[in-house]
């Protein structure tokens, strides 16, 4: 009796401890709740006439009017279709050339001279630590109709009139925006293959040697198999991202010249809702677009467990 | 290690073909290097030269007329000085409530024996891979009351999942023994935290904060959306309105204070000089905190990569 008395003691006290350890991250749970949680509330915008400043009314529901509207009209479809358009030709360029920050370590490592290796790391690295303000900036000072590129050409007789570059228009404004994202992260990126590359064994390499190898030979049958799990955790991660371009670099570059071409997803969400205004038609769109992220997401997921057995989630 | 490894991969260059890939080698990524430095590098030459020639776009290579006015006139700009002070305030507030949280979460997050403790990790990792929009989000920070409100820049900030991430998997390299040792001694649950874990986690700490305060210097979208009081704007904010004057001004003509002949016009601002000048500044504070930091990126990204 005594005893199982006071193995419930022992459980309460257990129960407790446990529940303790919890009561102290409540506080951030909570945090996260309020501001990663609570917001899918807003979805309910999605299916109410919600116009600011006209306060939100249970009486104002639409159903899915919003979404219907999307498809209404051929005008309609054919700006929801070009915003797709961009948002798949800037995600596949990117997912394409998702092998470049790998060879660029690959080479990198190839520099025997390591004062000249770590000065090319760390400034390779740096745009990645500047906003995509800075590099607007820094692209407007180059590239603007004073800038150092159109000075450049004009010494040397290419032109005689600036050309105005920011105010590029047509599909050329896909690979401009996609070298300045390249600009930004490339060496960043390739910071992950870097660890992954002094993770390998030397003595591989040191039994290649013996056989004769080439380096390029090492690099082909040493260097990129023993990457290729690190660049198949990264894909995977590029494309739960496809639909997540993010808005903040095609924010700053837009104009209106570039603007037909430049309007991935993200950024028309954001135009719709704080420009036009429509904040429900914008909601809409964003809850379609997380809903696909979220099948994108466990496929990636799905793909990384079957082919390495290992989930990333 | 990376060092020790490429000083190993040294064998003598044996083959034409191996040289030949050297010569490419260091010739590319001196290309790539200088793609990469040199943009900072014209902009702060023409920040520091004659305003006139500046703006006409003359300075390539080398500053000319050098002065130091435009620093002194930009620190008289309206609104800059208080921009930077919004700017230095987030980003200390910020990284303190982010570096702490993300050391208290990433530890507490190891302790087994807490009730329900996958769940709620689970609950935190998954905002990292899916969120309801921005404009949702929008609409919850106004209903909070946090729209031109400075804690709207904190408060979301303060549970990171990947930076949780990054130090729990530093926290469960840590030997067990040193944990059970103390809670033998009767040691509670936070002085266990504060007494034996932080010292021992402070390499990771050191990593979250320099990512968290870069992220809270460059940060511009949570003000494009939240904020439209100008006290509250920070120097990203300020730069952006600044350039996209400069932008709407810059298709008309390339006339900008351009017309060199006259005197005085070395150290008189134009809207170039202006933004150079800024993004200077702006740029600045990362430049010299970037080397300094820059191995605890690289091993901050190694132990993410752990499990990204």
């Amino acid at each position: 009796m005594k005893a199982v008395q006071k193995n419930t003691v022992q459980k309460n006290k257990k129960k407790w401890d446990s529940i303790k350890l919890f009561l102290f991250i409540l506080p951030f749970i909570i945090l996260v709740l309020i501001f990663s949680y609570y917001p899918l509330y807003g979805w309910i915008y999605a299916f109410f006439d919600y116009k600011p400043p006209k306060p939100f009314s249970w009486d104002d529901f639409v159903g899915l009017k919003w979404f219907a509207s999307l498809v209404e009209s051929d005008v309609k479809i054919q700006q929801i279709g070009q915003v797709l358009l961009n948002t798949f030709v800037m995600s596949a360029i990117t997912l394409g050339t998702s092998w470049l920050p790998m060879i660029f370590a690959v080479f990198m490592n190839e520099l025997h001279s390591v004062p000249f290796r770590k000065v090319i790391q760390t400034v390779t690295t740096l745009p990645n630590f500047i906003s995509w303000v800075m590099v607007y900036s820094i692209a407007f000072s180059m590239f603007n109709s004073t800038g150092m590129m159109n000075t450049l050409l004009t010494n040397l007789g290419v032109i005689s009139e600036p050309i105005l570059f920011l105010n590029q228009s047509g599909p050329g404004v896909w690979l401009t925006q996609w070298l300045w994202l390249t600009w930004k992260n490339l060496g960043w990126a390739s910071i992950m293959y870097i660890a992954a590359i002094s993770g390998i064994d030397n003595e591989m390499y040191e039994a290649a040697k013996v056989d004769g190898a080439t380096r390029m030979k090492m690099i082909w049958y040493i260097t990129i198999p023993s990457l290729l799990p690190t660049f198949f955790v990264l894909l995977m991660i590029n494309i739960a991202n496809f639909l997540n371009n993010g808005m903040e670099q095609y924010y700053v570059f837009q104009n209106a010249f570039n603007k037909e071409n430049i309007q991935v997803l993200d950024l028309y969400v954001y135009n719709t809702a704080m420009g036009a205004g429509s904040y429900s038609v914008s909601v809409a769109i964003s809850m379609l677009k997380s809903l696909v992220s979220l099948v994108l997401l466990f496929f990636a997921n799905g793909a990384s467990k079957l082919i390495r057995g290992e989930s990333f989630l | 290690m990376a060092r020790a490894k490429a000083k190993s991969n040294k064998i003598e260059e044996r083959t034409p073909g191996d040289i030949t890939m050297s010569v490419i080698c260091y010739i590319v990524f001196f290309l790539c290097g200088l793609i990469c430095i040199y943009p900072f590098y014209y902009i702060f030459i023409n920040s520091i030269s004659a305003n006139d020639l500046s703006a006409r776009g003359v300075i390539l290579f080398w500053p000319q007329g050098v002065h130091l006015q435009n620093f002194v006139s930009a620190l008289q700009i309206d609104g800059l000085g208080q921009s930077a002070y919004i700017s230095v305030m987030r980003t200390v507030i910020g990284t303190i409530c982010t570096v702490s949280a993300s050391a208290f979460l990433g530890f507490m997050f190891t302790q087994e024996k807490m009730w329900h403790r996958k769940l709620w990790y689970r609950m935190v990792v998954a905002t990292m891979y899916f969120n309801a929009g921005i404009i949702p989000w929008f609409l919850t920070m106004r209903n909070l009351g946090l729209t031109n409100n400075f804690w709207g820049y904190i408060l979301p900030a303060i549970v990171s999942p990947f930076f949780i991430i990054l130090t729990k998997t530093f926290v469960e390299s840590v030997p067990k023994e040193l944990q059970e040792a103390a809670e033998i001694d009767g040691a509670g649950i936070l002085k266990i935290f504060f007494r034996i874990m932080l010292p021992v986690i402070k390499p990771i700490m050191a990593t979250v904060a320099i990512f968290s305060a870069v992220n809270q210097w460059n940060a511009f979208q949570d003000t494009l959306l939240l904020v439209t009081d100008k006290k509250l704007y920070p120097l990203q904010f300020i730069l952006y309105q600044y350039l996209n004057q400069a932008s709407s001004l810059a298709g008309q003509s390339n006339s900008g204070g351009g017309t060199g002949s006259l005197a005085g016009l070395a150290t008189s601002q134009t809207p170039t000089s202006i933004r150079m000048t800024i993004t200077i500044l702006v740029v600045i504070p990362i430049m010299l905190v970037y080397p300094i930091f820059q191995r605890y990126f690289v091993k901050g990204i190694m132990i993410g990569a752990v499990k990204g």
